[in-house]
């Protein structure tokens, strides 16, 4: 059979060949994450100040808020991937789609725990139905959506379509539902100024904020990478094993 | 991937007789003729124009027919038929559809009392009525009686009398004169090198 | 177009052979909604706090109770098959079907919807913008529903799957309908409420018809 130029894409999409670009990607990112992470967690629980108003209770706010910026980037780029696998149809973009949710869905768990965490000493409260927490709460249920779909499917090239359309679904409806959640906020609770956004920010604050933000980015990127290697092996399993009529 | 290398046409009042073992994936060619699958890669042509330009052409062209006989418990042959046939603007075309399955008898009963060969008399009635130029039948005479089948011999020489086209895919002996065809055993992919691309 | 139309009355005609099929998700937005004084207590400032909420949650339930039957047998029987080559593009199909199945779910919770609004003492000021609240958003939960359906076709464990999915996408409208009732009740404007759901109606569709149609082309293939 000819060999035809294959374009650049595709040949990553042969583990083999994407084994190789991953295995030169992984160390910086996983190195990187190591450093930024150390470094934002000294900044953030030592070598930053503590809220004059909330204390020491303030630096969950370190996690809490990567967390939720994380959250909705890689839902972010799950929908940008889907979008391409359904134009282009390129195999990688749907397995990132794939490798990306679970993570994405941790990084909301994580907002969503550490927010509970912060929110009971500020109001003595586990839980508070504030704008930004039920919309991650809600954005948290799109991705155990998207998740549960993809899995349920015998045939495992519908369920990453399937998924993808969701996917595509959910991210257009995504700001609708932080908006509704916004007014209903507003609505319920015009009195209290609760809100998990948290005090303004100074520039201390600033650096170890954006130390953390850099260490879960290169985590994420470290950790998909990883998670789509092992994809497109298991994918190649999969082929094998029909060819040989074991399924 | 379950065959590659397939290179075939079919000329108008021909016909296509597809066989092979199981998995061999005569369905999945059906289908991909009928534009329910998308082919990996190559292309389906019909007058020199490529189908996937224009996918409403494509519907107009094709009646498909499957495993399954699409036949409502609840909803009698003949309102079922002219349904099917209404979407076509040939409504008045289904009786002489149901006729010709000798189904005449039948056109008031309900689905659910209908036996599995009569469901795929009504299923081919149709097809018949449908009118459209190319029939691509998995399987037609599973579950007809020898009476049936030579109806439904005689419904596919008239129809490519009138120039239509038929690909049938079919484990039993089914009368298609002049018939093209091959077996999908023959186009397997040989090794993991084709699925590299995959 | 006469063609979409003559498929949104055969899966009428369909439906209504299916009876029992109809009378389920209406029992049930019945009796979710008799559940509630039984489970908060009978006391009427309360129920009448509720029951806008009360009201449209059950409405959201039963009408997911009742996607079950708009994809799943037609998948299963090989006439989606057929739909998928009929001469109308699918998304036209989905629209057909949608409004087909909105008669026999939607509809019906209209129309019972004020016996159930009195048993939970609900603001009299209200009922008008209960009625045009479930007016404009029961067809936006059906087409959210009937995307749901086409997304889960052939998955397993569909049905509980399709909550899943289907009740996150169902927040804004809850959200919207139920404060344009609350704003009535309270004498103030539902207007901007009604026109933010008539918004997501206007919206689900022209672009639901598109994702259910690509999803049922996934199912097919």
């Amino acid at each position: 059979m000819t060999t035809a130029r294959i374009p650049l894409l595709h040949r990553y999409a042969n583990p083999a060949a994407f084994g190789r670009l991953s295995g030169q990607i992984l160390p910086w990112t996983a190195g990187a994450s190591a450093i930024l992470l150390a470094l934002g967690l000294y900044f953030a629980l030592f070598s930053s100040p503590p809220d004059y108003q909330q204390g020491e209770s303030v630096r969950i706010m370190y996690v809490h808020v990567p967390a939720a910026i994380m959250s909705e980037i890689v839902y972010g780029l799950m929908a940008a991937a889907a979008a391409a696998g359904i134009i282009w149809k390129h195999a990688l973009a749907d397995l990132f789609v794939k490798a990306a949710a679970p993570l994405g869905a941790a990084f909301t768990f994580l907002c969503l725990v550490a927010g509970s965490l912060w929110g009971k000493p500020m109001w003595g409260a586990w839980w508070v139905w504030d704008a930004r927490l039920t919309s991650e709460l809600v954005l948290f249920f799109l991705y155990l959506g998207y998740l549960a779909l993809v899995d349920a499917f015998d045939d495992p090239q519908r369920g990453l379509r399937a998924g993808a359309i969701l996917v595509l679904v959910g991210v257009v409806d995504l700001p609708i539902i932080k908006f509704s959640v916004d007014w209903w906020n507003t609505l319920h609770q015009p009195a209290s100024l609760i809100t998990m956004s948290g005090p303004k920010m100074d520039k201390s604050m600033l650096l170890p904020l954006m130390l953390m933000i850099g260490a879960f980015t290169t985590f994420f990127i470290t950790v998909v990478l990883m998670r789509l290697e092992s994809e497109l092996l298991a994918r190649r399993i999969r082929a094998w094993r029909t060819a040989a009529g074991d399924e | 991937m379950v065959f590659t290398g397939l290179d075939f046409a079919v000329p108008a009042g021909g016909a296509l007789l597809l066989t092979g073992p199981n998995g061999s994936g005569k369905s999945s060619l059906i289908r991909l003729m009928a534009g329910l699958i998308r082919p990996y890669s190559g292309r389906l042509e019909h007058d020199g124009m490529r189908l996937s330009d224009d996918p409403a052409l494509h519907r107009e062209l094709v009646a498909y027919l499957g495993h399954q006989d699409a036949v409502k418990p609840m909803l009698s042959v003949a309102e079922g038929t002219r349904f099917w046939a209404s979407l076509r603007g040939r409504r008045d075309k289904a009786e002489a559809a149901m006729a010709m399955m000798g189904l005449s008898d039948l056109t008031e009963t309900a689905g659910r009392f209908l036996s599995s060969g009569q469901r795929r008399r009504a299923a081919l009635a149709r097809v018949i009525a449908g009118g459209a130029p190319i029939w691509l039948l998995d399987e037609p005479t599973v579950g007809l009686d020898v009476k049936s089948i030579a109806a439904l011999e005689a419904a596919l020489a008239m129809h490519r009398a009138e120039g239509g086209i038929v690909v049938a895919a079919t484990h039993a002996p089914i009368a298609l004169p002049g018939a093209g065809g091959f077996n999908l055993a023959d186009f397997e992919p040989e090794n993991l090198a084709d699925e590299e691309a995959a | 177009m006469s063609a979409a139309f003559a498929l949104f009355l055969h899966d009428l005609k369909l439906q209504f052979r299916h009876g029992s099929d109809l009378v389920a998700p209406l029992a049930f937005f019945v009796l979710a909604v008799l559940m509630v004084p039984l489970g908060v207590g009978p006391e009427p400032n309360l129920l009448a706090r509720l029951a806008p909420g009360m009201l449209w949650i059950t409405a959201l339930l039963a009408t997911l109770l009742a996607l079950d039957r708009l994809f799943q047998r037609d998948f299963e029987d090989g006439t989606l098959d057929l739909l998928a080559l009929a001469p109308m593009p699918l998304e036209l199909i989905v629209l057909a079907k949608v409004a087909a199945h909105w008669v026999t779910t939607g509809l019906p919770f209209m129309a019972i919807a004020p016996i159930l609004g009195v048993m939970l003492h609900l603001d009299s000021a209200s009922f008008v913008t209960l009625e045009i609240s479930l007016l404009i958003g029961t067809p936006v939960l059906s087409m959210i529903g009937a995307f749901g359906a086409a997304v889960t076709l052939g998955a397993r464990r569909g049905g509980a799957l399709l909550a899943l999915l289907v009740l996150p996408l169902y927040v804004p409208i809850l959200i919207f309908a139920t404060s344009a009732i609350g704003a009535a009740g309270e004498g103030l404007s539902s207007r901007p409420h009604l026109l933010l759901l008539a918004s997501f109606f206007a919206g689900g569709i022209v672009l639901v018809p598109f994702a259910a149609a690509a999803a049922l082309r996934n199912a097919l293939e």
